[in-house]
């Protein structure tokens, strides 16, 4: 019962990017075209699963007075491993990403769950807080890729959708701003959905 | 002219924010008052101010291909090192101002750990390492970059601070109160940054 809220608590109530406003540093410029924002997710998922279950078997032996140091060699190292895996399998997308994929280091989600839940919680648990919180963040990713691809260049993942229809692309959904005016969007339809996060 | 060329450009151009989206974590939890929005954006750019050169220097010196020993490339290893040289910076700081101006300490406190896991600092770290021979030619260039990007990041979020303050009172749906307008907001501003682009000196 409680291991499945971990997974389906930041897909819903209390996702990391749009209730808890983590991570949106990273999320938004690699959200152009549909296929990087789905490497992001992915390279996301694994270095916050990761880092979670590696600080939460550590929790025990690590003083407190250190523990920021230690989990950024943690995550940063998790980060090294990513970059150069993408580098070598996938280079476009790699080059497409450029310096976003070293800034999941200071992606507040990755620090966060380990900061409030990895070390106070046994690792398998904590691992799942990481993949549904990794999750999470790759959600709020490809719902910003999918408007922006779709009405930007309209296609979906390289495949053309819209151009057919005689659909003349809207480059302004291109450009940064769109981004963030599309998280805000998903923001007022999330927050009506759900009213207690409302602010007075 | 280059390097004020850079200046204006990492200013107004690439701006950090609406351009990059970097820091937006505590440039949107911090932006609610226009006073603390400035004593954080003052510690954003002496960070940046200071860790950029200096990661400039490790990077020319010790990471870049065939620096240190003749043959090895280290530069797999730079986000390590960035991350490493910011926390140690910022940790450093904190303890400094502590122990000479309590007062500034008092009102920096909060925002002092916070710096190192703002992604403006580290971006701008690994943004210079992609402009090394392009628009960053020395240290002067590095400190230059740093600069106009932490200037960049202060102006932001004290804009948006100040908007934040004016719109207290203004009819709001909502579900869109709070983080929501503020992406909106920021957007806006995004588009309104975008006639700087292709300014140049």
């Amino acid at each position: 019962m409680k291991i499945s809220t971990n997974i389906t608590g930041p897909l819903g109530s209390n996702n990391p990017v749009i209730v808890q406003i983590l991570g949106i540093c990273s999320a938004l410029a690699v959200t152009v075209k549909l296929e990087p924002a789905v490497v992001m997710g992915l390279s996301v998922i694994f270095v916050t699963a990761f880092a979670n279950l590696v600080m939460s078997l550590l929790r025990n032996g690590v003083p407190s007075r250190i523990r920021i140091i230690v989990q950024l060699v943690v995550i940063a190292t998790l980060v090294i491993l990513v970059d150069q895996v993408l580098r070598a399998y996938v280079y476009d997308v790699s080059k497409q990403l450029s310096v976003y994929v070293g800034l999941i280091i200071t992606n507040c989600i990755v620090m966060g769950r380990v900061e409030a839940y990895a070390l106070g919680h046994k690792p398998w648990e904590s691992f799942l807080d990481g993949v549904g919180n990794g999750l999470g963040y790759a959600m709020i990713l490809v719902i910003v890729a999918f408007f922006r691809e779709l009405f930007g260049s309209g296609t979906l993942f390289g495949v053309d959708v819209l151009t057919r229809f005689g659909y003349t692309n809207n480059s302004l959904m291109l450009f940064p701003p769109m981004a963030l005016i599309i998280v805000g969007c998903i923001i007022w339809v999330h927050r009506s959905l759900n009213k207690d996060l409302q602010e007075k | 002219m280059e390097t004020l060329n850079l200046f204006i450009r990492s200013i107004f151009i690439d701006n950090m924010v609406f351009a990059f989206f970097f820091g937006m974590c505590s440039y949107i939890a911090v932006s609610k008052s226009v006073k603390t929005a400035i004593g954080l954006g003052a510690a954003v750019t002496f960070v940046m101010v200071m860790t950029v050169p200096l990661n400039y220097l490790l990077n020319q010196y010790v990471l870049a291909d065939g620096a240190l020993i003749e043959g090895v490339d280290l530069s797999f290893l730079s986000f390590i090192i960035f991350i490493a040289v910011i926390a140690a910076f910022v940790q450093l700081v904190e303890m400094i101002v502590e122990k000479f101006s309590p007062s500034l300490y008092n009102q920096l406190g909060i925002f002092l750990p916070l710096i190192a896991v703002n992604c403006a600092i580290m971006g701008g770290s690994l943004f210079m390492q992609q402009k090394v021979g392009e628009s960053i030619m020395n240290v002067g260039d590095s400190i230059v970059y740093g600069l106009g990007s932490g200037l960049g990041w202060w102006l932001a979020i004290v804009m948006m601070a100040a908007i934040r303050e004016k719109i207290t009172y203004s009819h709001i749906p909502a579900a869109l109160k709070g983080p929501g307008i503020a992406f909106i907001i920021t957007g806006l501003m995004g588009i309104a940054f975008m006639i700087f682009s292709g300014i140049q000196l």
